[in-house]
Protein backbone atom coordinates (compact mmCIF):
# COMPACT_ATOMS: atom_id res chain seq x y z
CA UNK A 1 0.00 0.00 0.00
CA UNK A 2 1.41 3.33 -1.05
CA UNK A 3 2.39 5.41 1.97
CA UNK A 4 4.05 8.74 2.67
CA UNK A 5 3.97 12.26 1.30
CA UNK A 6 7.01 13.01 -0.82
CA UNK A 7 8.42 16.05 -2.53
CA UNK A 8 11.08 16.57 -5.16
CA UNK A 9 13.31 19.34 -3.80
CA UNK A 10 14.54 21.85 -6.37
CA UNK A 11 18.03 23.28 -6.23
CA UNK A 12 20.06 25.35 -8.60
CA UNK A 13 23.66 26.60 -8.42
CA UNK A 14 24.27 25.09 -5.00
CA UNK A 15 21.18 26.39 -3.19
CA UNK A 16 17.68 25.09 -2.59
CA UNK A 17 15.02 27.17 -4.27
CA UNK A 18 12.31 28.73 -2.16
CA UNK A 19 9.62 26.51 -3.67
CA UNK A 20 11.34 23.51 -2.04
CA UNK A 21 10.45 24.88 1.42
CA UNK A 22 6.88 25.56 0.28
CA UNK A 23 6.67 21.94 -0.88
CA UNK A 24 8.15 20.59 2.36
CA UNK A 25 5.81 22.65 4.56
CA UNK A 26 2.75 21.58 2.55
CA UNK A 27 3.80 17.92 2.56
CA UNK A 28 4.30 18.09 6.35
CA UNK A 29 0.79 19.43 6.88
CA UNK A 30 -0.81 16.67 4.79
CA UNK A 31 1.44 13.93 6.21
CA UNK A 32 0.39 14.90 9.74
CA UNK A 33 -3.26 14.55 8.75
CA UNK A 34 -2.53 11.09 7.33
CA UNK A 35 -0.17 10.08 10.16
CA UNK A 36 2.59 9.42 7.62
CA UNK A 37 6.16 10.51 6.94
CA UNK A 38 7.52 13.19 4.63
CA UNK A 39 10.21 12.14 2.18
CA UNK A 40 12.20 14.46 -0.08
CA UNK A 41 14.17 13.51 -3.18
CA UNK A 42 17.25 15.66 -3.70
CA UNK A 43 19.27 15.23 -6.89
CA UNK A 44 22.43 16.97 -7.98
CA UNK A 45 26.15 17.10 -7.37
CA UNK A 46 27.46 17.97 -3.88
CA UNK A 47 23.93 18.48 -2.56
CA UNK A 48 23.96 16.38 0.62
CA UNK A 49 24.46 19.39 2.91
CA UNK A 50 21.11 20.79 1.73
CA UNK A 51 19.30 17.89 3.42
CA UNK A 52 19.60 19.58 6.82
CA UNK A 53 17.80 22.64 5.46
CA UNK A 54 14.90 20.52 4.25
CA UNK A 55 14.66 18.89 7.69
CA UNK A 56 13.90 22.32 9.19
CA UNK A 57 10.66 22.41 7.24
CA UNK A 58 9.38 19.02 8.25
CA UNK A 59 11.16 16.43 6.11
CA UNK A 60 11.71 13.10 7.88
CA UNK A 61 13.90 11.45 5.25
CA UNK A 62 15.93 12.94 2.45
CA UNK A 63 16.74 10.59 -0.45
CA UNK A 64 19.92 11.95 -1.98
CA UNK A 65 21.31 11.08 -5.41
CA UNK A 66 24.72 12.70 -5.65
CA UNK A 67 26.15 12.33 -9.11
CA UNK A 68 28.06 14.71 -11.38
CA UNK A 69 25.74 13.69 -14.24
CA UNK A 70 22.80 15.25 -12.34
CA UNK A 71 24.33 18.72 -12.65
CA UNK A 72 23.17 20.86 -14.33
CA UNK A 73 19.55 19.70 -14.47
CA UNK A 74 18.44 17.64 -17.44
CA UNK A 75 14.99 16.12 -17.82
CA UNK A 76 16.07 12.59 -18.52
CA UNK A 77 18.75 12.25 -15.79
CA UNK A 78 16.55 13.73 -13.07
CA UNK A 79 13.39 11.90 -14.16
CA UNK A 80 15.32 8.62 -14.25
CA UNK A 81 16.69 9.16 -10.73
CA UNK A 82 13.42 10.32 -9.18
CA UNK A 83 11.33 7.60 -10.86
CA UNK A 84 13.74 4.93 -9.60
CA UNK A 85 13.60 5.94 -5.92
CA UNK A 86 9.84 6.58 -6.06
CA UNK A 87 9.19 3.12 -7.53
CA UNK A 88 11.33 1.53 -4.81
CA UNK A 89 9.48 3.30 -1.98
CA UNK A 90 5.93 3.70 -3.29
CA UNK A 91 4.85 7.02 -1.72
CA UNK A 92 1.12 7.85 -1.80
CA UNK A 93 1.59 11.49 -2.77
CA UNK A 94 4.36 13.28 -4.70
CA UNK A 95 4.66 17.07 -4.92
CA UNK A 96 6.87 19.13 -7.20
CA UNK A 97 7.03 22.87 -7.76
CA UNK A 98 5.23 24.26 -10.80
CA UNK A 99 8.44 26.10 -11.69
CA UNK A 100 10.20 25.89 -15.07
CA UNK A 101 12.18 22.87 -13.88
CA UNK A 102 9.36 21.33 -11.86
CA UNK A 103 6.87 21.53 -14.73
CA UNK A 104 9.34 19.81 -17.02
CA UNK A 105 10.37 17.11 -14.54
CA UNK A 106 6.89 16.40 -13.19
CA UNK A 107 5.36 15.81 -16.64
CA UNK A 108 8.14 13.40 -17.54
CA UNK A 109 7.60 11.57 -14.23
CA UNK A 110 3.89 11.17 -14.96
CA UNK A 111 4.96 9.23 -18.05
CA UNK A 112 7.57 7.13 -16.26
CA UNK A 113 5.32 6.37 -13.29
CA UNK A 114 2.11 5.92 -15.35
CA UNK A 115 0.06 8.04 -13.00
CA UNK A 116 -2.00 11.24 -12.91
CA UNK A 117 -1.05 14.75 -11.89
CA UNK A 118 -2.77 18.01 -11.07
CA UNK A 119 -0.65 20.84 -12.54
CA UNK A 120 0.01 24.24 -10.96
CA UNK A 121 -2.22 23.76 -7.91
CA UNK A 122 -3.19 26.61 -5.62
CA UNK A 123 -4.52 24.38 -2.82
CA UNK A 124 -4.19 20.74 -1.77
CA UNK A 125 -6.04 18.82 0.92
CA UNK A 126 -6.83 15.33 2.08
CA UNK A 127 -10.40 14.09 1.60
CA UNK A 128 -11.35 10.50 2.50
CA UNK A 129 -7.68 9.61 2.81
CA UNK A 130 -6.97 10.76 -0.74
CA UNK A 131 -5.37 13.81 -2.25
CA UNK A 132 -7.77 16.47 -3.51
CA UNK A 133 -5.89 19.09 -5.54
CA UNK A 134 -7.41 22.43 -6.48
CA UNK A 135 -6.11 24.18 -9.53
CA UNK A 136 -7.00 26.98 -11.91
CA UNK A 137 -8.03 25.85 -15.39
CA UNK A 138 -8.54 27.99 -18.49
CA UNK A 139 -5.83 30.20 -16.91
CA UNK A 140 -8.07 30.82 -13.91
CA UNK A 141 -11.40 31.36 -15.65
CA UNK A 142 -12.56 28.36 -13.62
CA UNK A 143 -11.13 25.97 -11.03
CA UNK A 144 -11.05 22.17 -10.91
CA UNK A 145 -10.87 19.72 -8.03
CA UNK A 146 -8.66 16.88 -9.18
CA UNK A 147 -8.59 13.34 -7.80
CA UNK A 148 -6.10 10.75 -8.94
CA UNK A 149 -6.81 7.02 -9.11
CA UNK A 150 -3.19 5.87 -9.35
CA UNK A 151 -0.05 6.14 -7.20
CA UNK A 152 1.76 8.28 -6.51
CA UNK A 153 -0.95 10.92 -6.62
CA UNK A 154 1.07 13.76 -8.14
CA UNK A 155 0.59 17.49 -7.95
CA UNK A 156 2.78 20.42 -8.94
CA UNK A 157 2.29 23.39 -6.63
CA UNK A 158 2.31 26.97 -7.84
CA UNK A 159 5.33 28.84 -6.42
CA UNK A 160 4.65 31.64 -3.93
CA UNK A 161 1.18 30.40 -2.93
CA UNK A 162 1.83 27.83 -0.18
CA UNK A 163 3.10 29.10 3.18
CA UNK A 164 6.53 28.13 4.52
CA UNK A 165 6.29 26.77 8.07
CA UNK A 166 9.27 25.71 10.19
CA UNK A 167 8.89 22.29 11.80
CA UNK A 168 12.18 20.58 12.61
CA UNK A 169 12.41 16.86 11.85
CA UNK A 170 15.28 14.40 11.65
CA UNK A 171 15.96 14.74 7.94
CA UNK A 172 17.74 11.38 7.91
CA UNK A 173 19.86 11.12 4.77
CA UNK A 174 19.32 8.03 2.62
CA UNK A 175 21.74 7.89 -0.31
CA UNK A 176 20.70 6.14 -3.47
CA UNK A 177 22.20 5.35 -6.83
CA UNK A 178 20.51 7.40 -9.57
CA UNK A 179 20.66 4.43 -11.96
CA UNK A 180 21.57 6.64 -14.91
CA UNK A 181 22.16 5.17 -18.34
CA UNK A 182 23.70 6.99 -21.26
CA UNK A 183 22.59 10.63 -21.27
CA UNK A 184 20.02 11.35 -24.00
CA UNK A 185 20.11 15.09 -23.41
CA UNK A 186 22.72 17.45 -22.06
CA UNK A 187 22.96 21.15 -21.36
CA UNK A 188 25.11 22.76 -24.04
CA UNK A 189 24.98 26.27 -22.63
CA UNK A 190 23.33 28.42 -19.96
CA UNK A 191 22.36 31.91 -21.07
CA UNK A 192 22.02 34.10 -17.98
CA UNK A 193 19.77 37.11 -18.04
CA UNK A 194 20.62 40.38 -16.36
CA UNK A 195 21.72 39.65 -12.80
CA UNK A 196 19.05 40.15 -10.18
CA UNK A 197 16.15 40.10 -12.60
CA UNK A 198 13.10 38.62 -10.88
CA UNK A 199 10.87 36.29 -12.89
CA UNK A 200 7.19 37.25 -12.90
CA UNK A 201 6.26 33.67 -11.97
CA UNK A 202 8.28 33.92 -8.74
CA UNK A 203 7.72 37.54 -7.75
CA UNK A 204 5.87 38.66 -4.62
CA UNK A 205 5.05 41.94 -6.31
CA UNK A 206 4.55 42.58 -10.03
CA UNK A 207 4.39 46.01 -11.64
CA UNK A 208 2.88 45.38 -15.04
CA UNK A 209 2.38 47.60 -18.07
CA UNK A 210 0.17 47.35 -21.14
CA UNK A 211 -0.65 49.28 -24.26
CA UNK A 212 -1.07 52.42 -22.17
CA UNK A 213 2.73 52.54 -21.66
CA UNK A 214 2.81 53.89 -25.26
CA UNK A 215 6.18 52.31 -26.11
CA UNK A 216 9.21 50.47 -24.71
CA UNK A 217 10.64 53.67 -23.21
CA UNK A 218 7.51 54.09 -21.07
CA UNK A 219 8.57 51.12 -18.94
CA UNK A 220 11.39 53.11 -17.32
CA UNK A 221 8.99 54.41 -14.64
CA UNK A 222 7.76 50.89 -13.95
CA UNK A 223 11.33 49.58 -13.68
CA UNK A 224 12.09 52.30 -11.13
CA UNK A 225 9.06 51.50 -8.98
CA UNK A 226 9.72 47.75 -9.30
CA UNK A 227 13.34 48.24 -8.27
CA UNK A 228 12.24 49.97 -5.05
CA UNK A 229 9.67 47.28 -4.23
CA UNK A 230 11.84 44.30 -5.17
CA UNK A 231 9.21 43.56 -7.79
CA UNK A 232 9.24 42.00 -11.24
CA UNK A 233 8.06 43.98 -14.26
CA UNK A 234 5.30 42.23 -16.19
CA UNK A 235 3.59 43.03 -19.47
CA UNK A 236 0.32 42.43 -21.27
CA UNK A 237 0.09 40.49 -24.51
CA UNK A 238 -0.37 43.72 -26.45
CA UNK A 239 2.93 45.06 -25.12
CA UNK A 240 4.80 41.82 -25.84
CA UNK A 241 3.32 41.44 -29.31
CA UNK A 242 4.33 45.02 -30.07
CA UNK A 243 7.91 44.02 -29.19
CA UNK A 244 8.13 46.40 -26.23
CA UNK A 245 8.89 43.71 -23.64
CA UNK A 246 10.37 40.17 -23.67
CA UNK A 247 8.03 37.19 -23.98
CA UNK A 248 9.17 35.85 -20.59
CA UNK A 249 7.44 38.84 -18.94
CA UNK A 250 3.98 38.26 -20.45
CA UNK A 251 1.18 37.72 -17.95
CA UNK A 252 -2.06 36.12 -19.14
CA UNK A 253 -3.59 33.05 -20.71
CA UNK A 254 -0.89 32.80 -23.38
CA UNK A 255 1.84 33.91 -21.01
CA UNK A 256 2.43 33.24 -17.34
CA UNK A 257 -0.38 32.77 -14.87
CA UNK A 258 0.69 34.52 -11.67
CA UNK A 259 -0.42 34.87 -8.05
CA UNK A 260 1.69 37.57 -6.40
CA UNK A 261 0.75 39.38 -3.18
CA UNK A 262 0.44 42.60 -5.14
CA UNK A 263 -0.20 43.17 -8.84
CA UNK A 264 -0.03 46.76 -10.07
CA UNK A 265 -1.57 47.02 -13.55
CA UNK A 266 -0.57 50.19 -15.36
CA UNK A 267 -2.19 51.12 -18.65
CA UNK A 268 -3.73 47.66 -18.94
CA UNK A 269 -7.38 47.69 -19.98
CA UNK A 270 -8.02 44.13 -18.83
CA UNK A 271 -8.69 41.79 -21.74
CA UNK A 272 -10.27 38.53 -20.55
CA UNK A 273 -7.10 36.57 -21.31
CA UNK A 274 -5.04 38.99 -19.17
CA UNK A 275 -7.50 39.04 -16.27
CA UNK A 276 -7.45 35.23 -16.27
CA UNK A 277 -3.70 35.25 -15.76
CA UNK A 278 -3.57 37.57 -12.74
CA UNK A 279 -6.95 37.43 -10.98
CA UNK A 280 -5.65 35.14 -8.25
CA UNK A 281 -3.25 37.87 -7.07
CA UNK A 282 -3.88 38.77 -3.44
CA UNK A 283 -4.18 42.52 -4.06
CA UNK A 284 -4.71 44.16 -7.43
CA UNK A 285 -4.12 47.83 -8.20
CA UNK A 286 -5.25 49.34 -11.50
CA UNK A 287 -3.96 52.64 -12.83
CA UNK A 288 -5.64 53.66 -16.05
CA UNK A 289 -6.99 56.80 -17.69
CA UNK A 290 -10.13 55.04 -18.89
CA UNK A 291 -12.64 54.76 -16.02
CA UNK A 292 -14.57 52.15 -18.06
CA UNK A 293 -11.59 49.76 -18.41
CA UNK A 294 -12.59 46.21 -17.31
CA UNK A 295 -9.47 45.97 -15.13
CA UNK A 296 -11.19 48.19 -12.52
CA UNK A 297 -13.80 45.48 -11.89
CA UNK A 298 -11.01 43.20 -10.59
CA UNK A 299 -8.99 45.84 -8.75
CA UNK A 300 -8.94 46.28 -4.98
CA UNK A 301 -7.65 49.82 -5.50
CA UNK A 302 -8.19 51.79 -8.66
CA UNK A 303 -6.80 55.10 -9.80
CA UNK A 304 -8.40 56.78 -12.81
CA UNK A 305 -5.69 59.12 -14.01
CA UNK A 306 -2.63 59.51 -16.21
CA UNK A 307 -0.23 56.73 -15.26
CA UNK A 308 2.75 58.82 -16.37
CA UNK A 309 1.91 61.19 -13.49
CA UNK A 310 0.63 58.66 -10.95
CA UNK A 311 3.46 56.11 -11.18
CA UNK A 312 6.34 58.56 -10.56
CA UNK A 313 4.32 60.06 -7.68
CA UNK A 314 3.76 56.58 -6.27
CA UNK A 315 7.49 55.89 -6.55
CA UNK A 316 8.17 59.04 -4.50
CA UNK A 317 5.62 57.97 -1.86
CA UNK A 318 7.13 54.48 -1.65
CA UNK A 319 10.59 56.03 -1.26
CA UNK A 320 9.30 58.01 1.70
CA UNK A 321 7.71 54.92 3.25
CA UNK A 322 10.84 52.83 2.86
CA UNK A 323 13.19 55.59 4.03
CA UNK B 1 12.08 14.40 -42.81
CA UNK B 2 8.90 13.01 -41.28
CA UNK B 3 7.37 15.52 -38.95
CA UNK B 4 4.38 15.11 -36.67
CA UNK B 5 2.58 18.04 -35.02
CA UNK B 6 -0.02 17.36 -32.33
CA UNK B 7 -2.76 19.94 -32.03
CA UNK B 8 -5.75 20.49 -29.78
CA UNK B 9 -8.90 22.48 -30.33
CA UNK B 10 -9.58 24.83 -27.42
CA UNK B 11 -11.86 27.78 -26.59
CA UNK B 12 -10.54 31.11 -27.91
CA UNK B 13 -8.62 33.19 -25.34
CA UNK B 14 -11.41 35.78 -25.32
CA UNK B 15 -14.01 33.14 -24.38
CA UNK B 16 -15.87 33.55 -21.11
CA UNK B 17 -15.88 30.20 -19.32
CA UNK B 18 -19.07 29.28 -17.47
CA UNK B 19 -19.22 26.27 -15.19
CA UNK B 20 -22.27 24.00 -15.54
CA UNK B 21 -24.72 24.20 -12.64
CA UNK B 22 -23.81 20.72 -11.39
CA UNK B 23 -20.05 21.36 -11.60
CA UNK B 24 -19.57 18.52 -14.09
CA UNK B 25 -17.91 20.62 -16.75
CA UNK B 26 -18.12 23.90 -18.63
CA UNK B 27 -20.92 25.21 -20.81
CA UNK B 28 -19.80 24.79 -24.42
CA UNK B 29 -22.60 26.81 -26.04
CA UNK B 30 -21.43 30.00 -27.74
CA UNK B 31 -17.73 29.16 -27.49
CA UNK B 32 -15.53 29.96 -30.46
CA UNK B 33 -13.10 27.06 -30.96
CA UNK B 34 -9.57 27.64 -32.21
CA UNK B 35 -6.27 25.82 -32.49
CA UNK B 36 -4.43 25.95 -29.16
CA UNK B 37 -2.05 28.93 -29.58
CA UNK B 38 0.99 26.94 -28.34
CA UNK B 39 0.23 24.20 -30.87
CA UNK B 40 0.28 26.84 -33.63
CA UNK B 41 3.94 27.47 -32.77
CA UNK B 42 4.53 23.72 -33.13
CA UNK B 43 2.78 23.55 -36.51
CA UNK B 44 4.70 26.59 -37.76
CA UNK B 45 8.03 25.09 -36.69
CA UNK B 46 7.08 21.80 -38.36
CA UNK B 47 6.32 23.64 -41.62
CA UNK B 48 9.55 25.64 -41.46
CA UNK B 49 11.56 22.45 -40.98
CA UNK B 50 9.81 20.78 -43.89
CA UNK B 51 10.48 23.79 -46.11
CA UNK B 52 14.15 23.67 -45.18
CA UNK B 53 14.80 19.94 -45.17
CA UNK B 54 12.00 18.43 -47.23
CA UNK B 55 9.59 15.74 -46.10
CA UNK B 56 6.04 15.93 -44.86
CA UNK B 57 4.03 17.09 -41.90
CA UNK B 58 1.32 14.94 -40.33
CA UNK B 59 -1.17 16.60 -37.98
CA UNK B 60 -2.66 14.53 -35.16
CA UNK B 61 -5.53 15.70 -33.02
CA UNK B 62 -7.89 14.08 -30.58
CA UNK B 63 -11.40 15.33 -29.99
CA UNK B 64 -15.02 15.31 -31.16
CA UNK B 65 -16.23 16.03 -34.71
CA UNK B 66 -15.60 19.80 -34.45
CA UNK B 67 -11.86 19.04 -34.07
CA UNK B 68 -11.74 18.45 -37.84
CA UNK B 69 -11.85 22.25 -38.35
CA UNK B 70 -8.61 22.63 -36.42
CA UNK B 71 -6.95 19.83 -38.39
CA UNK B 72 -8.07 21.53 -41.61
CA UNK B 73 -6.61 24.81 -40.39
CA UNK B 74 -3.22 23.13 -39.93
CA UNK B 75 -3.53 21.51 -43.37
CA UNK B 76 -4.38 24.93 -44.82
CA UNK B 77 -1.22 26.32 -43.22
CA UNK B 78 0.68 23.71 -45.24
CA UNK B 79 0.68 20.30 -43.56
CA UNK B 80 0.18 17.25 -45.80
CA UNK B 81 -2.22 14.98 -43.94
CA UNK B 82 -4.10 14.49 -40.73
CA UNK B 83 -5.19 11.90 -38.22
CA UNK B 84 -8.19 12.55 -35.99
CA UNK B 85 -8.78 10.35 -32.96
CA UNK B 86 -12.48 10.68 -32.24
CA UNK B 87 -14.04 8.39 -29.67
CA UNK B 88 -16.47 9.27 -26.86
CA UNK B 89 -14.38 7.02 -24.59
CA UNK B 90 -11.61 9.63 -24.90
CA UNK B 91 -13.63 12.86 -24.56
CA UNK B 92 -12.69 13.29 -20.91
CA UNK B 93 -9.23 11.76 -21.23
CA UNK B 94 -6.61 13.08 -18.81
CA UNK B 95 -3.05 13.88 -19.85
CA UNK B 96 -1.86 10.28 -19.54
CA UNK B 97 -4.74 8.77 -21.53
CA UNK B 98 -4.36 11.52 -24.15
CA UNK B 99 -0.64 10.88 -24.53
CA UNK B 100 -1.31 7.13 -24.69
CA UNK B 101 -3.76 7.62 -27.55
CA UNK B 102 -1.42 9.99 -29.40
CA UNK B 103 1.50 7.59 -28.94
CA UNK B 104 -0.60 4.72 -30.25
CA UNK B 105 -1.64 6.72 -33.32
CA UNK B 106 1.93 7.95 -33.93
CA UNK B 107 3.30 4.40 -33.88
CA UNK B 108 1.64 3.89 -37.26
CA UNK B 109 3.37 6.95 -38.75
CA UNK B 110 7.08 7.36 -39.54
CA UNK B 111 8.51 10.24 -37.51
CA UNK B 112 11.80 12.01 -36.94
CA UNK B 113 10.47 14.81 -34.76
CA UNK B 114 7.19 15.46 -32.96
CA UNK B 115 5.90 18.90 -32.00
CA UNK B 116 3.37 19.68 -29.28
CA UNK B 117 2.39 22.95 -27.61
CA UNK B 118 3.91 23.36 -24.13
CA UNK B 119 0.38 23.32 -22.76
CA UNK B 120 -3.19 23.58 -23.96
CA UNK B 121 -4.86 26.76 -22.75
CA UNK B 122 -8.01 24.91 -21.64
CA UNK B 123 -6.89 22.34 -19.07
CA UNK B 124 -3.45 23.96 -18.70
CA UNK B 125 -1.95 20.61 -17.75
CA UNK B 126 1.41 20.99 -19.57
CA UNK B 127 2.01 17.23 -19.51
CA UNK B 128 1.02 15.58 -22.78
CA UNK B 129 4.20 16.22 -24.79
CA UNK B 130 6.43 14.91 -22.00
CA UNK B 131 4.35 11.79 -21.38
CA UNK B 132 4.27 11.16 -25.13
CA UNK B 133 8.09 11.26 -25.25
CA UNK B 134 8.28 8.83 -22.33
CA UNK B 135 5.79 6.42 -23.91
CA UNK B 136 7.68 6.49 -27.21
CA UNK B 137 11.03 6.20 -25.38
CA UNK B 138 12.55 9.25 -27.05
CA UNK B 139 14.14 12.42 -25.62
CA UNK B 140 12.26 15.66 -25.17
CA UNK B 141 12.85 19.35 -24.77
CA UNK B 142 9.93 21.31 -23.33
CA UNK B 143 9.07 25.04 -23.59
CA UNK B 144 11.35 25.56 -26.60
CA UNK B 145 11.86 29.16 -27.78
CA UNK B 146 14.51 28.30 -30.37
CA UNK B 147 15.30 25.16 -32.33
CA UNK B 148 18.30 24.24 -34.47
CA UNK B 149 18.66 20.93 -36.29
CA UNK B 150 21.87 19.77 -37.93
CA UNK B 151 21.69 16.22 -39.27
CA UNK B 152 20.32 14.29 -36.29
CA UNK B 153 21.74 16.75 -33.75
CA UNK B 154 19.14 18.95 -32.03
CA UNK B 155 19.72 22.11 -30.02
CA UNK B 156 16.74 23.71 -28.33
CA UNK B 157 16.62 26.72 -26.04
CA UNK B 158 14.25 26.72 -23.07
CA UNK B 159 13.72 29.59 -20.64
CA UNK B 160 14.05 28.95 -16.91
CA UNK B 161 13.61 31.53 -14.15
CA UNK B 162 16.14 34.29 -14.79
CA UNK B 163 18.05 32.41 -17.52
CA UNK B 164 17.72 30.20 -20.57
CA UNK B 165 19.26 26.79 -21.15
CA UNK B 166 20.39 25.40 -24.49
CA UNK B 167 19.67 21.67 -24.44
CA UNK B 168 21.43 19.32 -26.86
CA UNK B 169 19.82 16.04 -27.87
CA UNK B 170 19.21 14.02 -31.02
CA UNK B 171 16.44 12.92 -33.34
CA UNK B 172 13.93 11.45 -32.97
CA UNK B 173 12.60 13.62 -30.17
CA UNK B 174 9.60 15.54 -28.88
CA UNK B 175 9.75 19.34 -28.78
CA UNK B 176 7.08 21.31 -26.92
CA UNK B 177 6.72 24.81 -28.31
CA UNK B 178 6.20 28.06 -26.49
CA UNK B 179 5.81 31.69 -27.48
CA UNK B 180 8.98 33.07 -29.01
CA UNK B 181 9.74 30.03 -31.18
CA UNK B 182 8.30 31.65 -34.31
CA UNK B 183 5.42 33.70 -35.71
CA UNK B 184 2.74 31.30 -36.95
CA UNK B 185 1.60 31.98 -40.51
CA UNK B 186 -2.00 32.50 -41.51
CA UNK B 187 -3.60 30.04 -43.90
CA UNK B 188 -3.78 31.47 -47.43
CA UNK B 189 -6.95 31.22 -49.50
CA UNK B 190 -5.38 28.69 -51.93
CA UNK B 191 -4.13 26.84 -48.84
CA UNK B 192 -7.66 26.64 -47.47
CA UNK B 193 -8.96 25.33 -50.81
CA UNK B 194 -6.21 22.70 -51.03
CA UNK B 195 -6.73 21.64 -47.40
CA UNK B 196 -10.24 20.44 -48.21
CA UNK B 197 -8.80 17.68 -50.41
CA UNK B 198 -5.98 16.59 -48.12
CA UNK B 199 -6.43 13.18 -46.46
CA UNK B 200 -7.55 12.93 -42.84
CA UNK B 201 -7.80 9.51 -41.26
CA UNK B 202 -10.42 9.18 -38.51
CA UNK B 203 -9.67 6.59 -35.86
CA UNK B 204 -11.59 5.12 -32.92
CA UNK B 205 -9.94 4.05 -29.69
CA UNK B 206 -10.19 0.41 -30.75
CA UNK B 207 -8.44 1.16 -34.07
CA UNK B 208 -5.33 2.27 -32.22
CA UNK B 209 -5.70 -0.24 -29.39
CA UNK B 210 -6.35 2.05 -26.41
CA UNK B 211 -9.18 1.98 -23.87
CA UNK B 212 -9.08 5.64 -22.86
CA UNK B 213 -8.81 4.86 -19.14
CA UNK B 214 -7.64 7.99 -17.31
CA UNK B 215 -5.46 8.12 -14.20
CA UNK B 216 -7.00 11.34 -12.91
CA UNK B 217 -10.25 13.23 -13.22
CA UNK B 218 -11.74 16.60 -12.50
CA UNK B 219 -14.19 15.67 -9.74
CA UNK B 220 -15.73 19.11 -9.76
CA UNK B 221 -15.47 22.36 -11.69
CA UNK B 222 -16.06 25.60 -9.78
CA UNK B 223 -16.16 29.25 -10.81
CA UNK B 224 -13.20 31.33 -9.59
CA UNK B 225 -13.64 32.81 -6.11
CA UNK B 226 -15.40 36.18 -6.32
CA UNK B 227 -13.30 39.24 -5.57
CA UNK B 228 -14.74 41.77 -3.16
CA UNK B 229 -15.60 45.09 -4.85
CA UNK B 230 -12.65 47.44 -4.93
CA UNK B 231 -12.45 51.16 -4.35
CA UNK B 232 -11.59 53.98 -6.69
CA UNK B 233 -9.21 56.35 -4.91
CA UNK B 234 -10.32 59.95 -5.09
CA UNK B 235 -9.70 61.55 -1.69
CA UNK B 236 -7.64 64.10 -3.56
CA UNK B 237 -8.10 64.91 -7.22
CA UNK B 238 -4.42 65.24 -8.15
CA UNK B 239 -2.24 62.34 -9.37
CA UNK B 240 0.08 63.02 -6.41
CA UNK B 241 -2.79 62.87 -3.94
CA UNK B 242 -4.11 59.62 -5.37
CA UNK B 243 -0.62 58.11 -5.34
CA UNK B 244 -0.18 59.09 -1.69
CA UNK B 245 -3.54 57.55 -0.79
CA UNK B 246 -2.60 54.34 -2.63
CA UNK B 247 0.80 54.06 -0.92
CA UNK B 248 -0.87 54.49 2.46
CA UNK B 249 -3.50 51.80 1.74
CA UNK B 250 -0.91 49.35 0.43
CA UNK B 251 1.16 49.84 3.56
CA UNK B 252 -1.53 50.08 6.25
CA UNK B 253 -4.58 48.21 4.93
CA UNK B 254 -3.22 45.59 2.52
CA UNK B 255 0.17 45.40 4.28
CA UNK B 256 1.89 44.36 1.08
CA UNK B 257 4.66 46.97 0.87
Amino acid sequence: MAKGVWIVAEQRDGALRKVSFELASTARKLADQLGEEVGAVLCGSGVEAMAAELAKYGVDKVYVADNAALEPYTTDAHATAVAKIVKENDPAILFLGASAQGKDLSASLVGKLATGMATDCTDVKIADGKLCAIRPMYAGKCFGEIVIDAFPQMASLRPNVFPIVECAKAGEVVKFDAGLGEAKTKVAEVLKEAAGKIDVAEANIIVSGGRGMKGPEGYGILEELAGLLGAAVGASRAAVDAGWRPQADQVGQTGKVVSPNLYIACGISGAIQHLAGMSSSKYIVAINKDAEAPIFARADYGIVDDLFKVVPALTQEVKKLLA
Amino acid sequence: MNIVACVKQVPDTEAQIKVKGDGSGIEEGGIKWVMNPYDEFGVEEALKLKEKLGGEVTIISMGPARTMETIRTALAMGAEKGIQIDDPALYNADAYATAEALAAAIKGVPYDIIFCGQRAIDDDSAQVGSILAELLGIPQVTFATKLEIDGTAVKATRPIEGAAVVVATSLPCVITATKGLNEPRYASLPGIMKAKKKPVDIKKAADIGVTGASKSKVAKFTPPPARPPGKILCADDTPEGKAAELAKLLREEAKVI
